[in-house]
């Protein structure tokens, strides 16, 4: 199942000119923007791995579009994200991210129940892919 | 698939482009004028932003009769004696290649070797791609490149910055213009232990020495930009100056005139100050005789 985590997670898979124009708008806007990747797709996972630093002042989307085509190249079947941060006074926060890359197949979730005191159950949402360590959870030619 | 050139011409749609009408329609006929009013002299330089701008309207009409048009390589090395106006033309340049439509944003990102070269193993290519980064889009002005390249030190690090600057220029031109600059002969040998820069550099552009009377005619252009204006005595004692200021050693062309002209300010108002007298707006503007004239240049 194709997890829907950020922006234009229900469209399908934007092509290289839609993320880079959404990268100029990110840029336009004065955002710093930057890359992660993470093999680990649970909803409440925030702590994905950066790729480089985040880049400030930059004027063209070129050099991000490299930085994307390097970080899919030395992990290609995991999730690769940009984040574009607003750093004016009142805001503060990470105003874009959207996935620009995920694994070939995505196995999806799974609900866990878990009997606490008083029979009262205590639900959880567990990945199938977590299953597995980190660096073997998606194989290229799984679920083709 | 048509090959000759009759076949090719007849082959898509049989109209006419106007070149004027062209012309007119880009920003090139105000951007060439404010290049010739603000820059003095510079010729070959001229000639050539000319051709980029004529070949730029020729490429639209290719474009609009439905031939193939492939951008043109446009990295250029820049070359010539201290004060000739390369880090001026190369500020341009990131303007006027702006306005015609050859690169997408229109800044310039000037760097020299400290820039790109790290301080120790692993520093870098980091630091050389984060400054790349920057450039995309623009124009990359580096200054005193020759430093780039120390062959007497072996742990130096700038032939790290060399390759990766090669790759870049020749893999996303369409992305970053390159625009080296220095002092001619060390250029020279430069290119000459690093042949692949020479290959990938379209424009060599040669920034001659001034004639006096362009250093005369830079000096009014100082003056007038800062308010100032050279008396007819000041003016003549001006040309003076720069007649015996070329003979001397370490002459920098406009950035002497420039020096010179502050040199001036300085005794004028030295001059105002010790005359006690009232001063009006033609008093502070003008530039006399005798503040050209104490000038150490002439007590040879």
């Amino acid at each position: 199942m194709r997890i829907t985590q950020g922006t234009f997670s229900f469209l399908p898979d934007l092509t290289d000119a839609q993320i880079t124009a959404q990268v100029e708008y990110c840029l336009r806007q004065g955002y710093a923007v930057s890359v992660e990747f993470t093999d680990d797709p649970h909803p409440r996972n925030t702590y994905w791995d950066m790729w480089g630093l985040p880049m400030f002042d930059l004027a063209d989307a070129a050099g991000v579009m490299a930085e994307i085509k390097a970080c899919r190249v030395a992990h290609p079947n995991t999730y690769v994200r940009v984040n574009a941060f607003d750093s004016t006074r009142g805001w503060e926060t990470v105003r874009l991210s959207f996935l620009v890359q995920r694994p070939a197949h995505e196995p999806g979730f799974r609900l866990d129940r878990t009997e606490a005191e008083g029979r009262t159950i205590r639900y959880g949402v567990r990945s199938y892919a977590a299953d597995r360590p980190p660096g073997a959870r998606y194989s290229p030619d799984e679920g083709v | 698939m048509p090959t000759t050139i009759e076949a090719l011409a007849t082959a898509k749609s049989a109209e006419m482009c106007d070149l004027a009408a062209l012309y007119a329609e880009t920003e090139i006929g105000p951007l060439l004028s404010e290049l010739d009013r603000d820059l003095v002299g510079l010729v070959p330089v001229k000639r050539r932003i000319r051709e980029i701008a004529a070949f730029l309207l020729v490429a639209r009409a290719r474009d609009r009769l439905g031939l193939d048009c492939a951008a043109p390589t446009l990295h250029m090395a820049f070359t010539g004696n201290p004060g000739t106006g390369k880090t001026t033309v190369a500020l341009r340049m990131a303007a006027i290649l702006h306005g015609l439509g050859y690169i997408r944003k229109g800044h310039l990102v000037s760097v020299t070797r400290d820039d790109l070269v790290g301080q120790f193993i692993g520093h870098t290519a980091p630091k050389t791609k984060e400054v790349l980064k920057r450039a995309m889009g623009g124009v990359l002005f580096i200054d005193e490149a020759y430093y780039l390249h120390r062959p007497e030190n072996e742990k130096d690090y700038g032939q790290e910055a060399i390759e990766i600057l090669l790759q870049v220029m020749e893999n996303q031109r369409d992305d970053l213009v390159v625009i080296l600059a220095g002092y001619a002969g060390r250029m020279e040998s430069f290119f000459g232990s690093n042949p692949g820069f020479r290959s990938r550099v379209a424009h060599h552009i040669d920034f001659p020495d001034y004639a006096d009377d362009e250093l005369l005619a830079i000096a009014d252009a100082i003056a007038t930009q800062a308010q100032y204006c050279l008396s007819p005595t000041g003016r003549v004692a001006m040309v003076e100056y720069i007649a015996r200021r070329r003979r001397q050693p370490n002459f920098a062309n406009a950035r002497s005139i420039r020096n010179a002209f502050d040199r001036a300010r300085l005794r004028q108002a030295m001059r105002l100050f010790e005359s006690k007298a009232p001063v009006d707006r033609q008093s502070l503007m003008a530039i006399e005789a005798a503040d050209i004239r104490a000038s150490r240049v002439f007590m040879e």
